[in-house]
C-alpha cells in the first residue's frame, strides 16, 4: 500500500476535461483520487509543493524505438524508459523493427517484461504487422495483441503490396489494432538520402521526393475507407499528406495522424554542411511542409507528436552521409523543443497537452492513463514551462545522443513523471 | 571554409568550387599558366613541393583523375603514395576516419580523396590537419575537373565572362557539372544544362541554370558545349529508355553541331562512350579541346596542389624559378 501524495499548487492542464487553471491533485492507491481547489490529504500524505508548475496528464510517445532485442549497443528498453520518464513521458510504443523483429508473442512479451524490470513508464509495444516486416505474410495479430501489443506496423519497411495492406487491415479491425504506417513508397526512394529539392541537387544527395509519402497515404486512405481500420500515419512530413488526411477526416474517416518534434522544427536546410545527426526518414522537408504541419497539428488534422525516438551510436553518425544511420535521439528534447511553439502560439496550452497526451491515449486501445479524472491511472506529468536549459551530451539517460538539439538552449523542461503513482523521473 | 585569408591563397583544404570568389578562381587558373611549361620540358620536374608527401586516396575506381594528380605531384617533387579501395584496409571494414588517421600518423602532408559518398572531402577535411583536395565526392562536385574545363575555356575562346556554356547529359548524377556551374558562375558565365528530364535534378534552376530538354537548342544557345559520360548502369536503373535512343535524340553528332551558328567548343571530361553522347567525328574533330583537357589538369592540379602547400596568387614563377 503506497502512501497518498497531494501536488498542491500546480496549474492543472487536463484536455480531457477542458481544465487549465489552478488546482491540486491527489493521488492514492496508484490512481488520481480527486482534483480540485485546497485539496487536504488524509493523513500521512506526502505534501508536494509544485506552484509555478504545470501539471497535465502523463504523455504518452506514439513512436519510439528502444532497439532491444538486438541493438543494444544503441539503446536498451531500460535506458530507453529512464530518457523517457527524464522526457516527461509516462507511457511509450515501442516499434518492431528491432532485431529479430516483433512479430511474435515470445518478443512482445519479452519487451513487457524488460519494462516491468526497468520500473519507468508503461511500456506499449507495436508489434509487426508481417512476419519478418517482409511485407507478404500477417503475423499471428490476435495472439500479439493478447500478449500486449497494442498496435502493428512494419515501421521502417512500408507495405507496399495492396493486396497484403488491405488484408492487413481487414485482420487488424478483427481485433481493433492500430495500424501504423511507415508511408513510403520504396520504389521511387532508393538510395535516396534526403528530401528532394533544390539543396539535395546542391549537396548531390539522392532525394526522398514527396510523391513517396503522398501515394502510399492517399493508396491506405482508400483502404482504410473499405475495410474501416483504425489507420494511422507515422511521422507525417510532407504538405499533400497533410491535405489528403484532412479530406479523409472531413468524410468522417477514422484515421489519425502523427508528426514529430524534427519535422515540426527544422526544414532541408538543416542537411547543409552534411549533418548526419538531420539524417532521418521521413526526410526533413521544406518550409511550406512545416508550416502546413504546423497548421494540421493546431487545426486537429494531425492528432499527435510522436518522437520516432531513433538512437544511433557515434560510429553509425560519425561518418560519411551516405554510411550514415537515419534517425533522431527525441525522447530527452520533446517538450524542450516544443513548447516552443506554445511560446509561437502555433499551439494553446491546451492543446499542447492534448497532442502529447490525451490524443495518443485515444488512439492506444484500452488505455488506462490520458485523463486526470478522477479513478483514472496516477499518471502524471509536471512541466516547468520557464525554466532555460542545455541539453548536454552527458546529462542524457539515452544510451545515445545523436540529436540536433544537442547543446542548445530550450525553454520549458519535465521536472517530474510519474506512473501509476510512482514518481519514476524528478529532477 | 575555402575562403582566401591574406597570407595564403586557398584555405587548408580544396573540397569544391561552392562559395569560392571569383578572384579566388581566377587565382587557380593563373597560377596554373606558369606550370603548364614544366610538362612540356624534357625534364619535367621542378622540385616545389620537394620533402612533401602526399597520399592519393581513391575509394572509387579513376585512371585519369588519379594520374593526372600523381603526374602533377611529381612533377612537383613530391613523393607520393596511391591507395585504392581494393587491396586495402578499407576492404577490412576500416572507416574512413581510421584510414586517414593512420595515414597522418605517418606524417602525410596531403590526401586526394576520390570518395562515392557526396560530402565524403569535407567530411575528412574536418578531422585531419593535412590538406585535403577533393578528387570526386560522389555526386557532388569535382572541383579540379572544373578547373581544368575552365582554364581550357579560357585557353580557347580568351575569356569566362560572358560566355554561354551548356553542360550536356546525366545532371543528376554529375559532379563534374555541380562543380562547373559553381565555377562558372563564379566567372560570369551563362550557364544551362541539358538532357532528358529524367537526368536532371529537380531545382536546378535555383542554381542559377537555364536548362534545355531540346538539345539542338542548346546547340544553337551555346559557345561551348560540355558533354557529360552517360553512366551505362542509367539504362538499368530506367534514367533512359536505352542508349540507342540517347544517342538519336541527346548525341552530340558531326550534323547537329553544323547547324550552330558558332564554332562551338566541345568538351568532355572522359572517359567517352564513342556513339553515346558524342560521335568521333565530333570528338576528334577541330572544335574538340578534349585532350587540352587533359594536359591542362596536370597544370591545373600543380597550382592547387602548389596554393594548398602555402603558395601565393602570383609566386608560382619565383617558386619555380628559386627551386631551379
Amino acid at each position: 500500500m503506497s502512501r497518498p501524495m497531494l501536488l498542491r499548487g500546480g496549474r492543472v492542464v487536463d484536455p480531457s476535461q477542458g481544465l487549465d487553471g489552478p488546482a491540486d491533485v491527489l493521488i492514492e492507491e496508484e490512481v488520481i483520487a480527486a482534483v480540485g481547489p485546497a485539496l487536504q490529504g488524509p493523513d500521512g500524505a506526502e505534501i508536494v509543493d509544485v506552484s509555478g508548475l504545470v501539471l497535465s496528464p502523463g504523455l504518452i510517445d506514439l513512436h519510439v524505438h528502444l532497439r532491444e532485442p538486438g541493438g543494444e549497443h544503441k539503446e536498451t528498453i531500460a535506458t530507453g524508459a529512464a530518457a523517457a520518464a527524464a522526457g516527461g513521458f509516462t507511457a511509450v510504443c515501442a516499434m518492431p523493427n528491432t532485431t529479430p523483429v516483433n512479430d511474435t508473442r515470445a518478443i512482445t512479451e519479452m519487451m513487457l517484461a524488460r519494462a516491468r524490470e526497468a520500473g519507468g513508464p508503461r511500456l506499449h509495444p507495436i508489434a509487426a504487422a508481417t512476419r519478418g516486416s517482409k511485407g507478404e505474410q500477417l503475423t499471428e495479430m490476435a495472439e500479439l495483441r493478447e500478449a500486449g501489443a497494442i498496435g502493428i506496423s512494419d515501421d521502417g519497411r512500408c507495405v507496399m503490396n495492396a493486396a497484403v495492406m488491405r488484408r492487413a487491415l481487414e485482420y487488424a479491425r478483427t481485433f481493433d489494432l492500430l495500424f501504423s504506417q511507415h508511408c513510403e513508397d520504396h520504389h521511387m526512394t532508393k538510395d535516396a538520402q534526403m528530401h528532394e529539392g533544390e539543396i539535395a541537387t546542391q549537396l548531390g544527395l539522392t532525394g526522398w521526393p514527396r510523391e513517396a509519402e503522398d501515394i502510399i497515404v492517399a493508396r491506405d486512405l482508400i483502404l482504410a475507407e473499405t475495410t474501416g481500420a483504425r489507420y494511422h500515419v507515422a511521422h507525417m512530413s510532407s504538405f499533400g499528406a497533410v491535405r489528403l488526411i484532412r479530406e479523409a477526416k472531413s468524410r468522417g474517416l477514422r484515421v489519425s495522424a502523427e508528426v514529430t518534434p524534427h519535422h515540426l522544427l527544422f526544414t532541408d536546410e538543416a542537411l547543409l554542411g552534411y549533418d548526419t545527426y538531420c539524417k532521418v526518414n521521413p526526410p526533413l522537408r521544406e518550409i511550406e511542409d512545416r508550416e502546413s504541419l504546423r497548421e494540421a497539428l493546431a487545426d486537429g488534422t494531425i492528432d499527435c507528436i510522436a518522437t520516432d525516438h531513433a538512437p544511433h551510436t557515434d560510429l553509425e553518425k560519425d561518418c560519411e552521409f551516405e554510411a550514415a544511420s537515419v534517425g533522431i535521439n527525441g525522447l530527452e528534447s520533446a517538450i524542450g523543443s516544443m513548447f516552443q511553439l506554445v511560446r509561437d502560439g502555433v499551439l494553446k496550452p491546451l492543446r499542447f497537452v492534448e497532442v502529447l497526451s490525451t490524443a495518443p491515449a485515444r488512439l492506444i486501445p484500452d488505455f488506462e492513463g490520458g485523463s486526470l479524472r478522477e479513478g483514472r491511472a496516477a499518471d502524471i506529468t509536471l512541466l516547468d514551462p520557464e525554466t532555460r536549459w542545455i541539453l548536454d551530451k552527458e546529462a542524457l539517460r539515452s544510451k545515445s545522443h545523436n540529436t540536433p538539439m544537442l547543446d542548445r538552449e530550450l525553454t520549458g523542461r519535465p521536472v517530474m513523471t510519474i506512473v501509476a503513482g510512482k514518481v519514476v523521473h524528478e529532477l | 571554409m575555402n575562403q582566401p585569408r591574406p597570407e595564403v591563397a586557398l584555405g587548408k583544404d580544396l573540397v569544391g568550387l561552392e562559395g569560392l570568389s571569383r578572384e579566388t578562381i581566377t587565382g587557380i587558373l593563373d597560377t596554373a599558366e606558369p606550370f603548364k611549361e614544366i610538362s612540356e620540358r624534357a625534364i619535367k620536374k621542378v622540385p616545389v613541393l620537394r620533402g612533401k608527401t602526399i597520399v592519393n586516396l581513391f575509394f572509387e575506381p579513376s585512371t585519369r583523375t588519379r594520374i593526372s594528380f600523381e603526374f602533377a605531384e611529381k612533377r612537383l617533387g613530391a613523393d607520393t603514395v596511391n591507395i585504392s579501395s581494393s587491396g586495402s584496409s578499407v576492404m577490412k571494414g576500416e572507416t574512413l576516419v581510421d584510414t586517414a588517421r593512420n595515414l597522418e600518423a605517418m606524417r602525410i602532408d596531403m590526401v586526394v580523396i576520390r570518395h562515392a559518398s557526396s560530402g565524403a572531402a569535407r567530411f575528412l577535411a574536418d578531422r585531419i590537419p593535412s590538406n585535403v583536395i577533393n578528387g570526386g565526392d560522389g555526386q557532388h562536385e569535382h572541383p579540379t575537373q572544373a578547373l581544368l574545363d575552365m582554364l581550357t575555356l579560357r585557353d580557347r575562346l580568351g575569356r569566362i565572362e560572358g560566355l554561354k556554356v551548356c553542360i550536356v547529359g546525366d545532371i543528376v548524377h554529375s559532379r563534374v557539372a555541380r562543380s562547373n556551374i559553381f565555377g562558372l558562375r563564379a566567372l560570369g558565365a551563362e550557364v544551362a544544362v541539358c538532357g532528358p528530364r529524367s537526368l536532371i535534378p529537380y531545382g536546378i534552376e535555383e542554381l542559377g541554370v537555364e536548362t534545355f530538354y531540346h538539345i539542338e537548342d542548346a546547340i544553337e544557345w551555346a559557345d561551348a558545349l560540355n558533354i557529360l559520360r552517360l553512366q551505362l548502369e542509367r539504362m538499368q536503373t530506367g534514367f533512359i529508355p536505352s542508349l540507342r535512343e540517347y544517342n538519336r535524340v541527346f548525341g552530340v553528332t558531326r550534323a547537329r553541331l553544323e547547324k550552330a551558328p558558332r564554332d562551338t567548343v566541345i568538351l568532355h571530361p572522359g572517359p567517352m562512350n564513342r556513339g553515346v553522347e558524342i560521335d568521333s567525328a565530333v570528338a576528334d574533330g577541330p572544335q574538340s579541346v578534349i585532350l587540352p583537357q587533359v594536359t591542362n589538369g596536370v597544370a591545373v592540379r600543380m597550382a592547387v596542389l602548389y596554393l594548398l602547400a602555402g603558395g601565393v596568387f602570383g609566386g608560382a614563377e619565383a617558386a619555380k624559378q628559386e627551386s631551379a
